[in-house]
């Protein structure tokens, strides 16, 4: 419940969270009648709450089976989701450096695990067994006078380092000029309200791009500046700063030389202080006109998208090594000249389609995304983070473009135009600050794992990208962006969340003994957004548990959420290089062989199979996931695909999971708002339907509200209870609408609409076309699919599971 | 002009040229502008003299800079280190410089006997040489060939020698008596008189000069030599011996026998001077001028003292040009004389080789021997010379610049005009003979000038194209009909006024024969080249009209079926007028019905007047849409302006110049109808190593800066904004011109591209996908990383090998390919350098000439100085009506084709003329050749079409037709040739020549082929005469003067110190000149100013400094340049009227305009100036040039009919060559 409480927003995510639990009440209700119940496990439930709450960190398994053998045989791995960043408004940092293991291959941090001698001064990692004496200013140390580092609820403690050079935070703004005149001035007005949002000291540049592309000089008078490059032709880093004059490069971070902000704008004209160039840029912007070349019928306007990154990540290059920087990329179309390109500009050649890219028939495709690729990486061993935001109502080539934002944790935002309130509050939240008035964004982040000689890291997923550290605790059994135990994350918010996937090491026949911990520690290196540099130190602990033995501890140690997003996560990396069906194919795989291991049945019964209440909720998650749009490419474009699979991979928990399974509620004169089902069989004449789907927000109107509601009763005086109900969903929207980044699509639509769609494409078809008559009209409506519904999924799941074939 | 004193401000940058401080001529103050930085070098030429530059070189090349006060003596120092001992003489003067290196060989010598001769004299004296020259020359004789009324005009050539004095003074046109005069002046006048005497000279004692000249002429002259010692006599002797021992005409003098002295006579050259000549001289003037010789002669003590004495001032100023060398010679003679003494003097040193050497020799030849050794060598070439030709081959040419040389040579050759043969009496016959082809001159009938004939050719007696000037202006006062076939037109330098009656005014075509031959024997036999000049769009005077604009309708201009050319008064209407014949190809089209017309009973359209095309030679079709690229109506067109703006630039102050000026001449865009706005769109560009673009949209509040880096790959990055109407946009213009000169000032970018400027206009035109001009503005070698780049190649050394050709060729193929996209597209360039050092501009040129565009070069820009050049220049530049994307063609008759082409222009196949750009300045000068015979019935008809865009955007077609005669008889064609044209052609080709030639061999085929033109001539169509008689077609008897001219440009012979720039910029000015340009520019204009009349300008004078009076004020304009020279004697009140200072010493020679002064003289003067600026298409800055000061050595560069330093030949010695050459070709 601290968690709780640390929420800022904590009605939403009261809300998601009970809806979480309602679910699983519903669902274990519902699943009661086939699969019996089992007890609660309260006590770990609260323990994961605990956890996720002070550390950030969800276990798949919160007790460690100790062998490889016994781990593979849980078929989901041991692995977490961790948050590097989460908020901690308790925890305020320390104004020391940690102390660090001597052992060279180690450098593991002073933490709570370890074993302490106050007497000796001497502490004992708790990775590597390495006794390390305290430093002097640790002369002072004893069990009463223990630093926090060592105090448990210390097990995630943040440090500040004084050393090193702080840099302003740099935002480099690469504008697409190839806009409808409207959507250009909304993004205008957007941009210039940007300004005042950035801390005063922060560098800005501006790239606008077309048929060309221009880096405008800021710090001129008079005359306005830009220097001006083909859009058809790649030039190399080099060439670009010889071309805009950067030759002698600005000292680098790296040199460990202070860099002072005015050597800095010095050293660079197109770089400059928000409060210096205030007015200039606002007049800049003001002036910038929509690309002038003419566009012929029939065709798109030439957008050089490609080489107007090209040259931001060779300005930052550099200029700026090694600093926080964010390259915010505002497209309105795809990208139709020049490197990285994705389409031709001929309108009769439309974008590339899945249906292209399983037909192999998309030309530009794999040109584009490994010039896009080089980029990101580029861009990514120098601490440059890319955002892009697109807004058309066609794809913009974001297939091709994502690995900008997913190496570099950047954003994508996606919307129809830049003149809708879509992208204008989202872009303003992106500048959103935190109780301390710092921006929720941090820079730079190096984020190192350690763990314990029983385990191994196979890999992480998220928005990072490897540092090929390998180590000691590098497992060579890759698992998402493996091989490393150090990855760079170039931009983190509070809620940037990395699965992490380990390996058991430990051999079966070299028991842990009883009692026994496995330890993990997260160091994470970042740049603050006030540029200070910090240290956020995580560590972690879980029992380790004979398989043979504890099996029954370890179902109940299962937290079924955090397993459904890690598979998921895998799931959806796999689906970056794999084709569709064989994802599915191994989810399932997967599924069933957990079902197999941890369900109760006589072989080949499927009405004998039970699940225990700590895994009764994945079969349905899975189901959920099977047809989300992470895993379908169907009814989506490609750049929608990409896009719903970047925030899939970037979100918590809780955020993840509504993606995965969205939410319902039901607003009726029958009582409160109440969670229901994601089942058709919820959609009723009486109802209010609310349905957040983390990327949209749909108010459903059931048929007799809309009819209500098209009477105009809500206008009645007496009938004001009808207007209240009206209004209570859309006050809920608010609420979400509000805090959550990406701000969901929002869509107010009723029994019939077309919009309607929204929901009817989410909700477990157990009544379509094909079953009607059977269930009754009252009882739902029907979906007009062919898709299985939850109910014959399980039905198959069983049947497998208990299948001695299988 | 640019001042040496630039020249510092190069070093920083990196070097000043060497050729520029070596001369020493740096230091002085008065630094020569670059063109003519090459003339510094005359110390080279001089070198003979090698001490000159050891002297030079070494003592100041650097410390120059301040110079100007201090530098005469101490120059005089350096240059004439030998002249040491002349300081004393020469002291006030500085000038000379040049010539003292000629002079020294002699000097010592010299030095010896000058004290007693007044040598000068001696050249004049000359007046022996020229008898012997006679003698020798005899032989030849210039007569002009078809009788017209040439006669006249002729007569001076007679008159000058034997009949001189009468005829000269009695009836011959001022510019005659003129020249006597001097002469006379310096016998008969005192001496003193010298600045102010110039003037009476020339009015009065006409008689007595020629005396000095022709020793034996007159009885004074003869008397003052005779009197004043032996050495006439001898020299004379001597002399045809020497060098003409050939020309029996010896005859009357004695001095055959010297003829074996010639070999020796030439070494001893020098001692002639000393010995026998001094005396001789001497005593010649002794009446008058003696003391001044004396003077002059600084060598010795008694000069100092003499000189002042004598010859106050004008001695000292002519010693000073004289410095070293000369100084024997005495300038002293200079007061008066002028024309002598500084000829003379030098001349003799290296001259001697000549007649004159050998003149003066002879009477040394008891001496001689001994006689300088340098000078003597060459003499020994001459042996071989003896033909009569020898000057120039000797040293002449080379090396002496003097007249001295150039007269003893050529006079020889004069002898022939005056007399056939040596013999005293013989100019009677001499101008018998003359008359019979030509000439029936008045002074046929001065015996007097007989006499003088023999000795030596007088420079008046052979041909003067001041006289065919003035005669051809005399007879033409009707207006000009082009009616009638085959007549040829007034010359250029005449004001006549046209009447289109159906062939195009010579305004337009000039021919260079009106009479073609028929058949291509005749024409490969003449030699004669058949070419026209076409000026296509060229300005009329505002009495005549512009041709008139067709419309045929939506089918476009009617035009030939088979050879397409267009309807015009050649087409000859049958079938009662259902159809026409063409007159090209004789194919026969049908008339369309809409422009059917009966015919009149002579067989003419009854309509015939009504119709421009069927009436007269120039009008203009209004082209449909046929007729443009790509099928679309043409765009209004741009221009572009492209600034540089590195270091070099902005310090020059060009910079802002050029934005300041722009603001105005926006307003001045070309337009057709001067009540509208001009629809010409403007844009504008800054560069240095990179580009910048600049938005000036009128919607902005401020301009916008599009900096373009990747120049390797050049691009438009705006398109809307960048080329905009002024009216609109005028707020954000000029802010934005305003804001240029700052936001460069502080710039340290010195190097800059050039191609990717280029591009970047080219592409800006293409985006906009219409024609247009650039206007760059460039000041140095591109060397930054580009395409196009270039290094610096300019290597002295390369001048006169086989490999000289290739420093005409462009570096790099880059911008051959460029040019051909520009033109593709049509994008004119012109080009405007600034250049501190070599910038290449052969190189750099290679698109302004492809695209038929201009190049202007101001080496050394300062603002101050140069800035009113500049400024006129651009500002005409801009204006001047201009037509683009044009194509010309030519169609000929059936029998002569258009072969060849010169001028500005690029051709993709061999019969059209692509032009991205024609302006109203631009000629090309077409060759034909026969391919079959022609019909004298039927003539040869050429129809120039010019396909062009106007500045209103409107597609037209400016069509010129020409008929001309064809004749079965030679003499038919040697009638009606126009020499002025003929030079241009033969310029043009020359010019193109050293492209892949070696220059001498260029130089050997003009004269080659001029000496067949001749020789052609003397052998079909002249009157059987003597061998050794030179007879000359009346209509090209100026040929070999102005071919002289040609060969003695700087890119034919360029002086040591003329840059490679400046030829290849000559090279390709040339190249689109007319006639008219080429003209003044081979043969200045030179105008005395001692009395000006309102209303009408003085009569010219020839080219020569012997025709200069230290007394005067003359102006000398080239068409790009202008000279005020001042005598050093000019009287008072002239100074007064002019600068407004009494002094000669105060006069500032670096003022580029006269002082507004309320006088009627000063206003008459500037207004004179005023109109010849505004006749070309140059802006020519003003310099003025004191006598004797350091500029003059770049002033007598122009003096054409001089030797030049570089090595150039007199008119007299090329004359006396190129009868050899004849001979030769006739035997």
């Amino acid at each position: 419940m601290i968690f709780l409480r640390q929420m800022p927003n904590f009605r939403v995510w009261k809300r998601t969270a009970n809806a979480s639990w309602s679910q699983a009440v519903s669902l274990s209700t519902w699943t009661a009648a086939h699969v019996g119940h089992c007890s609660v496990m309260t006590t770990y439930q609260e323990f994961i709450q605990q956890n996720e709450g002070r550390d950030g960190v969800r276990f798949s398994w919160n007790l460690w089976p100790s062998s490889r053998l016994e781990a593979t045989r849980l078929v989901v791995p041991v692995s977490c989701l961790f948050t590097p960043l989460k908020e901690r408004p308790d925890l305020p940092p320390v104004q020391y450096e940690p102390v660090l293991c001597s052992r060279a291959n180690c450098k593991a941090v002073l933490n709570p695990l370890c074993q302490v001698d106050f007497r000796a001064k001497i502490w004992a990692c708790n990775f590597c067994f390495q006794r390390n004496p305290f430093p002097p200013s640790y002369a002072g140390i004893s069990e009463v006078n223990q630093p926090a580092e060592l105090m448990p609820q210390f097990s995630t403690i943040e440090y500040i380092v004084q050393r090193g050079p702080t840099a302003p935070l740099i935002f480099l703004y690469v504008v697409d000029t190839c806009l409808e005149e409207e959507d250009l001035q909304a993004l205008k007005e957007s941009l210039q309200m940007s300004l005042s949002l950035l801390p005063p000291n922060a560098l800005v540049g501006l790239i606008t791009f077309g048929r060309m592309v221009q880096v405008h000089e800021l710090s001129c008078e008079g005359i306005a500046k830009s220097y001006v490059f083909r859009g058809t032709k790649d030039l190399s880093s080099k060439q670009i700063q010889e071309m805009l004059g950067l030759t002698k490069p600005a000292a680098s971070g790296q040199q460990g030389r202070p860099l002072a902000p005015q050597d800095a704008a010095a050293s660079c004209r197109f770089l400059q202080p928000v409060q210096k160039v205030d007015m200039n840029l606002t007049d800049l912007l003001g002036e910038l006109q929509s690309d002038p070349w003419p566009v012929p019928q029939g065709k798109r306007p030439l957008r050089s998208t490609g080489v107007a990154l090209s040259v931001a990540v060779g300005l930052l290059e550099g200029t700026f090594p090694n600093t926080g920087a964010r390259v915010m990329l505002f497209i309105g179309g795809p990208p139709t000249q020049g490197p990285g390109m994705v389409v031709g500009d001929e309108l009769k050649t439309p974008i590339r389609s899945w249906h292209d890219i399983q037909k192999d028939n998309a030309r530009h495709l794999k040109k584009a995304t490994k010039y896009y690729e080089a980029m990101a990486n580029r861009s990514a061993v120098n601490g440059h983070s890319i955002d892009i935001y697109a807004c058309a109502l066609d794809q913009t080539g974001l297939l091709e473009m994502k690995c900008l934002s997913n190496l570099t944790g950047g954003h994508i935002v996606m919307g129809d135009s830049f003149n809708t309130s879509l992208f204008k509050q989202t872009f303003q939240r992106v500048f959103s600050k935190d109780n301390n008035g710092d921006f929720r964004m941090a820079f730079g982040g190096v984020l190192e794992v350690k763990t314990t000689r029983e385990l191994k890291v196979c890999g992480a997923i998220g928005p990072c990208v490897s540092l090929n550290s390998k180590g000691s605790c590098v497992s060579e059994n890759e698992m998402g962006i493996g091989g490393t135990s150090q990855w760079k994350v170039c931009s983190i918010n509070p809620s940037t969340t990395l699965g992490f996937y380990f390996e058991v090491v430990n051999q079966h026949n070299a028991p842990v003994p009883q009692g026994g911990r496995g330890a993990i520690q997260f160091v994470t290196q970042y740049q603050h957004s006030n540029t200070q540099r910090r240290i956020r130190v995580t560590t972690i602990a879980r029992n380790w548990a004979d398989a043979q033995s504890q099996i029954q501890h370890i179902e109940s140690s299962f937290d079924q959420e955090a397993a459904a997003v890690l598979m998921a996560r895998l799931g959806v990396f796999r689906a970056e290089s794999e084709e569709g069906p064989d994802v599915l194919r191994w989810l399932d795989r997967q599924l069933i062989r957990l079902c197999q291991k941890f369900g109760q049945f006589n072989k080949d019964d499927p009405t004998s199979f039970r699940l225990s209440e700590s895994l009764s909720l994945y079969p349905q998650f899975m189901f959920h996931l099977r047809r989300s749009p992470f895993l379908q490419v169907f009814n989506n474009s490609p750049d929608e695909s990409s896009y719903y699979r970047h925030h899939f991979v970037r979100q918590d928990l809780t955020q993840s999971l509504i993606m995965i399974q969205p939410i319902l509620y039901s607003y009726s004169f029958y009582g409160p708002p109440e969670p229901v089902l994601l089942d058709s069989s919820s959609i009723l004449p009486d109802r209010i339907l609310l349905m957040d789907t983390f990327f949209q927000l749909v108010i459903y109107h059931g048929e007799t509200i809309a009819q209500w509601r098209k009477a105009g009763y809500q206008d009645m005086a007496e009938h004001e209870v009808f207007k209240l109900l009206l209004q209570a969903p859309l006050d809920d929207a608010q609420e979400i609408l509000q805090t959550r980044f990406p701000m969901p699509r929002y869509i107010d639509t009723e029994h019939g609409g077309s919009q309607a769609r929204f929901l009817l494409s989410k909700v477990n078809p157990s009544q379509t076309h094909n079953n009607l008559y059977a269930w009754g009209q009252e009882t739902g409506a029907p979906i007009l699919t062919d898709d299985v519904s939850l109910q014959v999924f399980m039905d198959h799941l069983k049947k497998l599971a208990v299948s001695s074939s299988a | 002009m640019n001042v040496n004193q630039h020249t510092p401000m190069a070093s920083p940058y990196g070097q000043p040229q060497p050729g520029y401080t070596q001369p020493g001529y740096a230091p002085l103050d008065g630094g020569y502008p670059a063109p003519y930085a090459p003339y510094n070098g005359p110390a080279s030429p001089y070198q003979p003299g090698a001490p000159p530059q050891g002297i030079s070189g070494p003592a100041r090349g650097p410390p120059t800079t301040g110079p100007p006060p201090i530098s005469a003596p101490q120059q005089y120092n350096q240059y004439s280190h030998s002249q040491g001992d002349m300081q004393n003489g020469p002291p006030p003067m500085t000038q000379a410089q040049p010539r003292p290196p000629v002079s020294q060989p002699y000097n010592p010598g010299a030095m010896n006997m000058s004290g007693p001769h007044p040598t000068y004299p001696q050249h004049y004296g000359p007046p022996p040489t020229m008898q012997q020259v006679s003698n020798q020359m005899s032989g030849m004789q210039i007569t002009s060939g078809p009788p017209t009324p040439a006669g006249p005009g002729y007569a001076p050539p007679h008159s000058s020698q034997p009949p001189v004095s009468t005829a000269y003074s009695a009836a011959p046109p001022p510019s005659y008596t003129q020249a006597p005069p001097p002469v006379s002046s310096a016998p008969t006048q005192p001496p003193p008189s010298g600045p102010a005497a110039s003037q009476q000279y020339y009015g009065s004692p006409p008689p007595p000069s020629q005396q000095p000249f022709n020793s034996s002429l007159p009885p004074t002259s003869q008397q003052q030599f005779t009197s004043s010692s032996v050495p006439p006599p001898p020299s004379q002797q001597t002399l045809p011996p020497s060098s003409y021992s050939g020309p029996a005409p010896p005859a009357g003098q004695p001095p055959a026998p010297p003829v074996s002295q010639p070999q020796q006579s030439f070494p001893p050259s020098q001692p002639p001077f000393s010995s026998a000549p001094p005396p001789t001289s001497q005593p010649a003037f002794a009446p008058g001028p003696p003391p001044t010789a004396p003077g002059s002669f600084p060598p010795r003590a008694p000069p100092p003292s003499s000189q002042p004495g004598s010859y106050p001032p004008p001695t000292s100023a002519p010693s000073c040009q004289y410095p070293g060398p000369l100084p024997p010679q005495q300038q002293p003679p200079p007061s008066q004389p002028f024309p002598y003494h500084s000829g003379p003097p030098p001349p003799r040193a290296q001259m001697p080789p000549t007649s004159m050497a050998q003149s003066n020799h002879l009477p040394p030849g008891p001496q001689g021997p001994p006689g300088p050794p340098g000078p003597l060598q060459q003499p020994p070439s001459q042996p071989g010379m003896q033909t009569g030709y020898p000057p120039q081959q000797n040293g002449a040419f080379g090396q002496v610049r003097g007249p001295q040389p150039g007269y003893a040579g050529p006079y020889p050759g004069q002898p022939n005009y005056g007399a056939p043969a040596p013999a005293p009496a013989p100019a009677p016959p001499a101008q018998k003979r003359l008359d019979p082809d030509a000439i029936p001159s008045p002074q046929a009938s001065d015996m007097p000038a007989v006499q003088k004939s023999r000795h030596r050719i007088d420079p008046d007696a052979i041909p003067s194209p001041i006289q065919v000037i003035e005669d051809d202006k005399a007879k033409s006062t009707e207006p000009f009909t082009t009616g009638v076939r085959g007549q040829a037109p007034p010359l250029v330098t005449t004001n006549f006024q046209v009447k289109d009656q159906g062939n195009a005014s010579p305004r337009f075509v000039r021919c260079t024969a009106y009479n073609m031959p028929c058949t291509a024997d005749m024409a490969k036999q003449s030699q004669v080249p058949l070419a026209a000049v076409v000026k296509p769009l060229a300005t009329l005077p505002p009495d005549e009209t512009p041709p008139y604009l067709v419309d045929h309708g939506e089918g476009g201009p009617i035009r030939c079926n088979r050879c397409k050319a267009y309807m015009c008064p050649y087409m000859q209407f049958i079938e009662g007028g259902r159809r026409f014949q063409c007159g090209f190809c004789s194919c026969v089209t049908e008339v369309p019905p809409h422009y059917f017309q009966h015919l009149d009973h002579t067989g003419k359209r009854v309509d015939c007047y009504d119709r421009p095309e069927l009436s007269l030679g120039s009008y203009e079709f209004l082209a449909t849409v046929d007729y443009c690229k790509n099928n679309k109506l043409p765009q209004p067109p741009a221009f572009i302006f492209l600034i540089d703006v590195s270091y070099n630039a902005v310090k020059s102050g060009m910079v802002s110049i050029v934005c300041q000026e722009l603001k105005t001449l926006m307003d001045y865009l070309p337009r057709e109808n001067p009540e509208m706005d001009s629809i010409v769109r403007v844009g504008f560009v800054t560069y240095n190593k990179v580009l910048h673009f600049y938005n000036v949209k009128s919607s902005l509040a401020q301009p916008q800066m599009l900096v373009v880096s990747d120049v390797s790959d050049m691009f438009v990055p705006l398109l809307d904004g960048f080329l905009v109407n002024v009216n609109e946009s005028r707020l954000v213009i000029e802010s934005l011109l305003d804001q240029i000169p700052e936001m460069f000032a502080d710039t340290r970018e010195t190097e800059t591209v050039f191609g990717p400027v280029i591009q970047a206009g080219l592409e800006a035109l293409k985006a906009a996908d219409c024609a247009g001009k650039l206007f760059v503005f460039h000041t140095s070698l591109p060397i930054a990383e580009a395409p196009g780049k270039l290094k610096n190649r300019e290597d002295k050394k390369l001048i006169g090998t086989d490999k000289e050709k290739s420093l005409f060729q462009p570096q790099v193929g880059f911008y051959n390919t460029l040019a051909k996209e520009c033109v593709a597209q049509g994008c004119c360039v012109d080009l405007f350098l600034f250049p501190n050092q070599y910038v290449d501009v052969a190189t750099l040129g290679v698109v302004p000439v492809s695209t038929g565009g201009s190049v202007y070069k101001y080496t050394y820009f300062q603002a101050q100085s140069d800035q009113e050049r500049f400024l006129n220049d651009l500002r005409r530049d801009v204006q001047k009506p201009v037509g683009f994307d044009a194509v010309m063609r030519v169609r000929t008759s059936t029998g002569i084709r258009a072969t060849d082409f010169f001028g500005s222009f690029f051709m993709s196949n061999t019969t059209d003329v692509e032009l991205a750009g024609l302006d109203c300045d631009k000629a090309i000068t077409v060759e034909f050749k026969h391919d079959d015979k022609l019909s004298e019935e039927t003539g040869a008809l050429m129809q120039c079409a010019v396909l062009y865009t106007s500045c209103s955007g409107q597609r037209r077609l400016r069509i010129h037709n020409m008929a001309v005669n064809c004749c079965s008889q030679l003499a038919d064609l040697y009638r009606n040739c126009e020499t002025d044209t003929i030079i241009n052609f033969f310029s043009k080709y020359a010019f193109r020549g050293v492209l892949n030639n070696p220059t001498k061999a260029v130089r050997d085929t003009l004269v080659n082929q001029c000496a067949q033109i001749l020789a052609c001539y003397r052998k079909n169509c002249a009157s059987p005469s003597s061998a050794g008689q030179l007879i000359l077609p009346e209509c090209m008897k100026l040929l070999p003067v102005y071919l002289n001219c040609v060969l003695k440009s700087d890119v034919l012979l360029p002086g040591a110190d003329v840059s490679l720039d400046d030829r290849a910029y000559l090279r390709q000015l040339i190249s689109c000149m007319d006639v008219t340009e080429t003209h003044v520019f081979f043969y200045p204009r030179l105008l005395p100013l001692m009395k000006l009349e309102s209303g009408s300008l003085p009569v010219a004078v020839r080219d020569s400094e012997e025709r200069l009076s230290k007394g005067g004020v003359y102006l000398l304009e080239t068409g790009l340049h202008l000279f005020l020279w001042v005598g050093a004697s000019v009287q008072q009140e002239l100074l007064l009227n002019i600068f407004g200072t009494p002094s000669f010493g105060q006069i500032d020679s670096s003022m580029t305009s006269l002082p507004v002064l309320d006088n009627p003289f000063s206003q008459r003067l500037r207004e004179i100036i005023d109109s010849f600026r505004a006749q070309r298409s140059r802006y020519m800055k003003l310099m003025v040039v004191k006598q004797e000061d350091r500029a003059e050595l770049i002033f007598r560069h122009f003096l054409v009919e001089d030797k030049s330093v570089s090595g150039g030949a007199s008119y007299v010695d090329f004359l006396c060559h190129m009868h050899k050459e004849i001979r030769q070709l006739l035997s």
